[in-house]
């Protein structure tokens, strides 16, 4: 090849040159190139090696269905594999490497594999690794990877900036080739909000392969000056719309030019957009033709060789055989005939129009009529062309330099099946178009399948589309140009399927003819199974040049027509979208909302480690207590034990309810009894789910006759209140019960320890908090400085202990307070590791432990189900299953050898039950036991307490570790309670 | 209903829905400010029914209908209000929705 960059023409800036490097070489281009026309300006014949069998390959296409020139682009965290050099735009400074070829793509000795292709066939991985032999697999999988892999993704992070943007429109226009220019301009000036999308970076989508100057050109000059005028039309480039979703919703993606990216641009953008109305526009892709050796560098697609020439400037070769099926390809050889190449055309058709035959001897193009493609010749270039005559079936070598090929062109319909309208195979097209769109949907341009596209067709739809989005304006005149659409191929089933052993229909999977014939041998005949088996047009490029061949060629061989065989689904994404675009913010801390507490500052200036829990953000421990959290939460246990701690429990699920009915209310949602709590008092209690199994657990106060204070769990907050919600809007409206959420209105403290009464006496010295006043299961209402003021004797540490509640903007000063007043008892701060040991050797259950498949019964709380009325779970909670002995209940674990470690997970079997399994139980939660002097657990063990005193193994596989521990109470603390009744 | 059944909508694009919901209170709404909770047109045994069959049919059983049903759906970050929506299994097309409070019996 002699890539030729001429003096003139293109749509490139000669002036300005653009400098890149492919592995290590310095090249330059010139803006405005892709960088696959860069690469072919630069003579670069070799842009990879096929997936299989590693065979050299070129450049076949110049957009989007590009399956060979996949490159890694950037570097360091910038670096992107994949991405096909056809729609990259290049930029001074790129990078770029070829793929899949070892040690080197010009040099790869994979291509010994190519001489054992005929055992790499369809289906060849699945025969050999998978099934019986699935060792196999296992073993060469390594091998097969290294060898037959795409480009290879870093480890590094994006260093980039991602967004999401929202967008509402009257009318999307998907595609800013001619008729999607004339629909936008036509819906624009009759009033309707226009959204414009191409995924090229300039608009008039196949007007801009013709050369400037041209009567395409001219038709592109005119609809963009229309555009321009209108300010209702937003323009967005470098945009693909990869899905349609239900709602007429519509992802795409904007790619920003590296310049702009450079300066501080998002690097891509995920605009999600509602249009009432879309438009397609979105064209056709031309289809190669399916001969022997037809992935030789230099074959090439026709309107794409067309493409390099009157857009980059570049003649690819001096003689040059343009094969085809159609029309279109006539209008490339004539171009390059006018740019001084020597041309031959090859049709299979047995005529066609005389003024082509006429411009051909004009052009001095050489025609072959009915004569077909037999062959190409040459190993990295191609340097021949063999045809073979249908008439006589004389064979003929025609020496070249390039191959422009067109098999003809199908319509880019995979967008309108993307929510399940099935495209439909139009027979007097020979080609699939679209279903039955709903009336909010249109088609323009070649899209449609229909040979002659026209501007006036495409206004006209442009201006009904406004008009059934309400706009009532003046679409005007249509632009009187009708654009040459480029000709539609006419059903190709007339074309031969090749015989030659290396057929390509699939370049990018590798799949030839001969696979196809094997998969059909193996039974694998409908489409979808085919592509399964076969991997045709499941690669990166889906099948964009190879799918429409394929059905083609399994049709023929099935005897079928086209709309008989059906076709494979497409799905989103049509074009590959990258995971940093679906992401966009949602990265890092702003994966997920961070929930505070009012304190949380306070906590943060005050030497607390915070930790993640749900949602929430929560002090963990604090360094007066220790370094790390291994010393700190020991101490801070031993200190609520022994004087008094504060600790931040703001998270807790806090509901206010209130109605005359609520005691009733409370009566059905808990397992036990609450219609009978007093004002003044609080009860702990445990609701179910309809299954019967424990949904959450936590206390509710009564503050009025109609008054009610409910806490949630942390974990279980947002799920009660549902529920709550569900019950009382649904089946339980004949309840006067009004319920809200106030977990964010309070803050809330629990002071626990011996001294907890002394501090808050002297905190507030106008509340009687004495025994006698504020027994355990106590509470009160006051206020503290003008603010309201809860008080509820509830202990979750098994100590003396408070909760205290003010409103959360009152959350630091009373947190400060407190500490003040309570600083003669030494009053200090604990975080959520020493609260939940705490608990731990009190044997309450949390959330761990609440795993919603365990019973009241499994958790020891068996007594609080109410036997005098209805609950939710009731029900379901006495069936058989739920009552049997042998479940896995709550029980203590002691250690028994001291030097061993218990760990939460670990799985427990019976002492002399073979180590393997699931065992009979595991450990839910563990703690040093600051009173014991030494580790204990809670866990779920099967038959539970019935097997107390005896001795069992906790296996913890993934460090090889087996202690021995014995089962006890979980009431690790304090049984009796003296302490909490204190 | 089990509670254990619902899922909440979130993130910015998936293949299945890009749905939205005519709320009652508010209007037409995404559907990530809703969560999903199944089947509205199953009717709940009342509370003082102790037959474990009628439950269990009601708490294990669903159909699995291909196109028109009736669901319940939570406007959790809106007005909370549970919503007893129309929709099309098949499509994706969604139909009226009204106020579960406002239904006959469930």
């Amino acid at each position: 090849m002699k890539a030729l960059r001429l003096p003139v023409g293109g749509r490139i800036d000669r002036s300005c040159p653009l400098s890149f490097k492919l592995e290590g070489r310095d090249l330059t281009g010139l803006a405005g190139d892709s960088l696959a026309s860069a690469l072919l300006a630069n003579d670069i014949q070799v842009v990879g090696r096929s997936f299989k069998y590693h065979r050299p390959r070129g450049v076949l296409a110049s957009g989007i269905q590009e399956p060979n020139a996949l490159m890694t682009i950037g570097t360091g965290g910038r670096r992107t594999p994949n991405l096909a050099a056809t729609t990259v735009e290049l930029s001074d400074g790129l990078v770029c490497e070829r793929q899949n070829g070892w040690p080197n793509v010009d040099w790869d000795l994979g291509s010994v594999l190519g001489l054992f292709s005929r055992f790499i066939g369809a289906g060849f991985y699945y025969k050999t690794f998978m099934g019986p032999t699935r060792r196999a697999w296992m073993f060469y999988e390594r091998w097969i990877r290294r060898t037959a892999g795409l480009g290879k993704a870093t480890h590094e992070p994006d260093p980039d900036r991602y967004e999401t943007q929202h967008h509402h429109v009257d009318v999307l226009v998907v595609g800013a080739g001619p008729a999607g220019m004339a629909a936008a301009v036509a819906a624009g000036r009759a009033g309707a909000r226009v959204l414009l999308v191409d995924q090229d970076s300039a608009l008039g989508g196949s007007l801009l392969n013709s050369a400037i100057g041209s009567t395409d050109d001219h038709c592109l000059q005119q609809l963009t000056e229309q555009l321009t005028g209108l300010s209702q039309v937003k323009v967005s480039l470098r945009t693909t719309v990869f899905g349609l979703y239900d709602g007429e919703t519509v992802g795409m993606v904007e790619r920003r030019a590296h310049a702009d990216v450079l300066q501080g641009s998002a690097r891509e953008v995920l605009h999600v957009v509602r249009a009432r109305h879309i438009i397609y526009a979105t064209g056709a892709l031309e289809q190669p033709l399916v001969f022997g050796n037809n992935d030789r560098p230099g074959v090439m697609l026709a309107e794409s060789v067309r493409v390099y020439l009157n857009r980059y400037g570049i003649r690819l070769g001096e003689t040059i055989a343009v094969v085809t099926m159609q029309d279109s390809a006539w209008r490339t050889a004539m171009e390059l005939a006018e740019a001084g190449a020597n041309v031959t055309i090859v049709d299979g058709r047995e005529s066609v129009d005389a003024h082509w035959l006429e411009q051909a001897r004009q052009c001095n193009v050489a025609v072959r009529l009915a004569a077909l493609p037999e062959q190409a010749i040459g190993s990295r270039w191609v340097s021949a062309l063999e045809i073979q005559s249908h008439r006589d079936g004389r064979r003929e070598r025609l020496t070249c330099d390039l191959v422009a090929m067109s098999g003809g062109w199908m319509p880019t319909i995979q967008l309108t099946t993307h929510t399940g309208i099935r495209s439909v195979f139009d027979p007097a097209l020979g080609v699939h178009v679209c279903g039955n769109l709903p009336a909010n949907q249109s088609v323009v341009g070649a899209m449609t399948g229909r040979p002659l596209g026209s501007l006036v067709e495409a206004h006209r739809i442009g201006e009904q589309a406004a008009r059934l989005c309400g706009a009532v304006g003046e679409a005007g005149e249509s632009s009187e140009a009708a654009f040459r659409s480029a000709p539609l191929m006419v059903s190709q089933s007339g074309q031969p399927v090749s015989t030659h052993p290396k057929a390509f229909i699939d370049l990018q999977s590798d799949v030839t003819v001969a696979d196809l014939d094997l998969s059909l041998e193996d039974g694998f005949e409908s489409p979808e199974h085919l592509k399964r088996y076969s991997a045709l047009g499941m690669a990166t490029d889906q099948g964009k040049s190879s799918h429409y061949n394929g059905l083609r060629i399994l049709a023929a061989r099935r005897g079928m027509t086209l709309d008989v065989l059906g076709t494979t689904t497409h799905r989103p994404p049509f074009t590959p979208v990258t995971v940093g675009a679906l992401a966009g913010r949602s990265i890092g801390l702003h994966f997920r909302p961070t929930r505070r507490t009012p304190l949380h500052h306070w906590h943060l200036q005050h030497g607390a480690h915070m930790i993640e829990a749900g949602l929430w953000l929560r002090p963990w421990y604090y360094e007066w207590a220790g370094r790390d959290v291994g010393t700190a939460y020991i101490e801070e246990m031993r200190h609520v034990r022994r004087a008094v701690g504060i600790s931040d429990v703001s998270s807790l699920g806090k509901i206010e309810i209130v109605g005359p009915d609520t005691g009733k209310f409370l009566d059905r949602i808990y397992a036990n009894n609450f219609s009978s709590l007093a004002v003044g008092k609080a009860r702990y209690g445990v609701m179910l789910n309809d299954d019967g199994t424990v949904l959450d657990d936590g206390t509710t106060s009564r503050f009025g006759p109609h008054r009610y204070f409910m806490t949630t769990t942390t974990a279980q907050a947002g799920e009660v209140m549902s529920w709550i919600e569900f019950l009382l809007q649904t089946a339980w409206r004949d309840l006067s019960v009004h319920a809200v959420s106030v977990t964010d209105r309070w803050a809330g403290f629990s002071i626990a320890g011996p001294l907890s009464r002394q501090v808050l006496a002297k905190a507030f010295p106008q509340a009687d908090v004495s025994g006698e006043k504020l027994p355990h299961m106590g509470v009160l209402e006051t206020d503290w400085q003008g603010e309201p003021l809860r008080i509820a004797r509830l202990s979750f540490s098994g100590e003396l202990a408070y909760e205290v509640y003010v409103p959360a903007d009152a959350g630091v000063a009373m947190w400060t307070h407190l500490l003040e007043v309570g600083a003669f008892a030494d009053i200090r701060p604990y975080g959520l590791e020493a609260l939940a040991s705490l608990r731990i050797e009190k044997g309450h259950v949390a959330g761990i432990e609440l795993d919603h498949r365990n019973t009241l019964d499994d958790l020891g709380l068996g007594k609080m189900a109410s036997r005098v009325k209805p609950y939710v779970g009731q029900a379901l909670s006495q069936r058989a299953d739920l009552k049997a002995a042998d479940r896995w209940s709550l029980i203590g674990l002691e250690l028994i050898e001291p030097a061993g470690k218990l760990r939460g997970g670990a799985i427990l079997f019976a002492a002399d039950d073979p180590i393997q399994g699931h065992g009979r139980g595991y450990i839910t939660s563990v703690t040093w036991s600051t009173v014991h002097e030494r580790l204990i657990a809670l866990a779920l063990y099967q038959g539970g307490l019935s097997h107390q005193g005896e001795e069992v193994v906790c296996a913890f596989p993934l460090r090889g570790e087996q202690v021995r521990a014995r089962i006890v109470s979980p009431m690790f603390y304090d049984p009796s309670g003296e302490r909490l009744h204190a | 209903m089990a509670m254990t059944n619902m899922v909440s909508g979130s993130g910015t694009i998936s293949s299945n829905a890009m749905l939205r919901i005519p709320c009652p209170q508010c209007g037409l709404r995404d559907y990530s400010e809703f969560r999903y909770a199944g089947d509205a047109t199953k009717s709940r045994p009342g509370l003082e029914s102790t037959d474990p069959r009628e439950w269990h049919d009601f708490v294990f059983l669903f159909d699995n209908p291909k196109g028109a049903h009736r669901e319940y759906w939570q406007h959790v970050q809106g007005c909370r209000q549970w919503i007893v929506l129309e929709r099309d299994t098949a499509t994706n097309r969604v139909g009226s929705a009204s106020l579960a409070r406002e239904r006959g019996h469930v």
